[in-house]
């Protein structure tokens, strides 16, 4: 489904990812991990299309089209869904009014029908208990005014009621307390099925132990420096970065 | 220096005052005269006018001389009224007014023209704005011909909104000099819906003053769209005083000019009053928005609210300016103030200015302005949600503005100008 070979980013001409090198097939669910500053939002972000990021070297194919070669816009109703780390607070733009804009216009993109007010109330019910959440935010401006937790768990709602095929979720553990990490994670899980995939980017084991992943890669300095089953997140928790890093720079001397 | 505004200003003066003391409003035609020979336009550096030079802009026109009646046909008048909504329309033909094209019921309320006025009403005429007050409320007390009347009796409600059709069509920037003055007696309750129209993109100067009384317990709107060519100049010069428990609001959406300067002043004379004044301007080109706004409490326990905001793009300009006067028996006042403003592009400027004044030791002011941009981390949040670059931008900027729209209470109209202003930015 999706293929990463050698890419390279910069952000105001300081290169970022150095060579990343992935292979993600249908049904397949890999977590990213890395020291701070390795480079993990930045790859959830580029795969994504925010525009500071350069990308200087190498290709990204999704289901076998050049990817960088979309809009951000068009990745989204390619398939492509990527959960903030920092979910944007819009006021003046109501969640409700946001999502049914956002709904049609993929739907639209994709040769489906647009979604009359009834079908789409119906459809936003039956997400929302995905993720328990609350009928009032619906009616609020997009963000504006929601806890941590309210705003992670409307961007699992948002990536319910858009269907991606790939889910891109960076740190959305980052800040939740148990029970919502919790939600959040049942609501993931869910969502899964054969035909799709997701990327976990995290910096703490915890998330995995409710989202299980097929593989794990250690992202540092811009590299895929490992890689390997869940065990490895294991690993990671008892001991730290500091063998990786220890392991990377030595090699590199 | 404005010695070049002055001398054209007094030959067409000799005109002018030759007629002025053959008509009923020599008097003050005759203040306006002396106050504009003594005083002249602004100068380039007066502070009031120093981020809008209207004189230098009024030097550059060849024509200074008062506009004559244009052929207007009723097709013409309806294509300008608002879908869906039933009106009484009053029309203006380069600044005097029609009443053959005019349609109205006069039901619970009455129109005059200026030329059948009582003496009594007829000193009315200047008593609200006053000549020395502004210079271009001076300029259009000497050029008006024929304005309008507009008496609310004592507690009745006007139902259907009374819509002025400004029509201005001058040749090389002759003056325009439209009148309107509105008598709202105690609870009477009307609103007023204002459009300016260009009929060709000859450049005029647009100089309208309106006053308006809103007597005891009287709730009066008003509504103004400006939405002219891109060589219209106008100074629009609205004072109105408030009387004790009466709400007055506007509402002025500026879309299009060259340099448009709203001169908006509310006298709130008595206690419990309450004064809004609501402003959006949507501007691109090089079109020059100034609103000055004035609000002055006079006695304790009267409210004003304002909030203006504005998109400026590609080389626009704005001026915001509000005063807020808080007189020394004005305790208890609520004086709210607030100016946002979004920037689109590097050429374009704002210039924004609170002033309050506060001799009373027991009132609630605030006032603040924000400047930016388009939020770009926002943009890309509703573009990774499939949402197109073009129209995420009309949601984050129809989000930012159409808060003013809420403050409009006819719901057609307000759907108006909805479509008004987002078509505006679909283009900004």
């Amino acid at each position: 489904m999706l293929s990463i070979k050698n890419l390279h980013a910069s952000i105001e001409g300081t290169p970022i990812l150095k060579g990343i090198n992935l292979e993600i097939k249908a049904g397949e669910v890999h977590a990213i991990m890395g020291p701070n500053g390795s480079g993990k939002s930045t790859l959830a972000s580029v795969l994504a299309g925010r525009e500071e990021y350069e990308v200087t070297e190498g290709e990204v194919l999704f289901n076998g089209q050049d990817l960088l070669d979309l809009s951000p816009e068009d990745r989204a109703r390619e398939g492509v869904f990527l959960a903030f780390q920092y979910p944007v607070e819009i006021p003046g733009v109501s969640t409700t009014n946001f999502l049914r804009t956002a709904v049609n216009q993929v739907r639209e993109y994709r040769g489906q029908e647009a979604l009359d007010a009834v079908k789409f109330l119906s459809l936003m019910k039956e997400k929302m208990k995905l993720v328990e959440i609350d009928q009032k935010l619906m009616s609020r401006a997009l963000n504006e005014g929601f806890s941590g937790g309210e705003k992670k768990r409307n961007e699992i709602f948002q990536m319910a009621m858009l269907e991606p095929s790939l889910s891109i979720l960076d740190e959305t553990d980052s800040g939740l307390d148990i029970d919502a990490l919790r939600i959040v994670s049942n609501g993931v899980n869910q969502l899964k099925s054969p035909d799709n995939a997701t990327i976990v980017v995290t910096h703490y084991q915890r998330l995995l132990d409710y989202i299980v992943p097929d593989y794990v890669h250690v992202l540092y300095k811009g590299k895929i420096v490992k890689s390997g089953s869940k065990e490895l997140a294991l690993e990671l928790e008892e001991k730290g970065y500091d063998w990786i890093k220890e392991d990377v720079d030595s090699a590199s001397v | 220096m404005t010695t070049l505004t002055k001398n054209k200003i007094k030959d067409s003066f000799l005109e002018i005052i030759a007629k002025a003391t053959s008509e009923n409003f020599s008097e003050i035609k005759q203040q306006a005269v002396e106050f504009l020979q003594k005083e002249g336009l602004p100068a380039a550096k007066a502070e009031e006018y120093k981020f809008t030079p209207l004189s230098k802009k009024l030097e550059s026109l060849t024509n200074l001389t008062s506009a004559t009646q244009i052929n207007l046909s009723a097709e013409a008048v309806k294509s300008e009224l608002i879908p869906d909504l039933e009106v009484d329309y009053l029309v203006f033909n380069n600044g005097n007014f029609d009443k053959e094209l005019s349609s109205y019921t006069e039901k619970n309320y009455s129109v005059k023209s200026f030329k059948s006025l009582s003496e009594e009403e007829t000193t009315k005429i200047g008593s609200i704005a006053k000549v020395s007050k502004d210079p271009f409320t001076a300029l259009n007390t000497a050029f008006f011909q024929d304005g309008i009347y507009i008496h609310i009796a004592k507690g009745k409600v006007v139902e259907r909104p009374i819509l002025i059709l400004n029509f201005n069509q001058a040749n090389n920037g002759q003056v325009i000099s439209p009148r309107i003055y509105v008598q709202g007696e105690s609870n009477a309750e009307a609103t007023f819906i204002e459009k300016v129209i260009s009929l060709n993109d000859e450049a005029y100067f647009l100089n309208g003053v309106t006053e308006v009384k809103v007597g005891e317990n009287a709730h009066l709107n008003y509504y103004k769209i400006q939405n002219e060519s891109t060589t219209a100049i106008e100074a629009n010069n609205f004072v109105s005083d408030v009387h004790r428990d009466a709400t007055f609001t506007s509402v002025t959406l500026s879309l299009k000019g060259d340099m448009i300067r709203n001169n908006l002043s509310l006298n709130l004379l008595d206690s419990g009053c309450e004064g809004n004044m609501y402003g959006l301007y949507l501007l691109d080109g090089k079109t020059h928005v100034d609103n000055h706004t004035n609000v002055d409490h006079t006695m304790p326990h009267a409210d004003s609210n304002e909030l203006y905001k504005g998109i400026l793009a590609e080389k626009s300009r704005g001026v915001f300016n509000g005063k807020i006067f808080v007189r020394q028996d004005a305790q208890k006042t609520n004086a709210f103030q607030q100016n946002n403003n979004i920037l689109l592009s590097d050429d374009a400027i704002i210039n924004t200015k609170p002033q309050l004044e506060i001799w009373a030791d027991d009132v609630k002011c605030s006032h603040g302005c924000t400047t930016g941009q388009l939020d770009e981390e926002a943009l890309f949040y509703l573009q990774a949600r499939g949402i197109g670059k073009d129209q995420a931008k009309g949601l984050l900027l129809y989000a930012f503005a159409g808060e003013i729209m809420d403050h409009i209470k006819i719901d057609a109209f307000k759907e108006y100008c909805i479509t008004l202003v987002q078509e505006r930015l679909g283009k900004l």
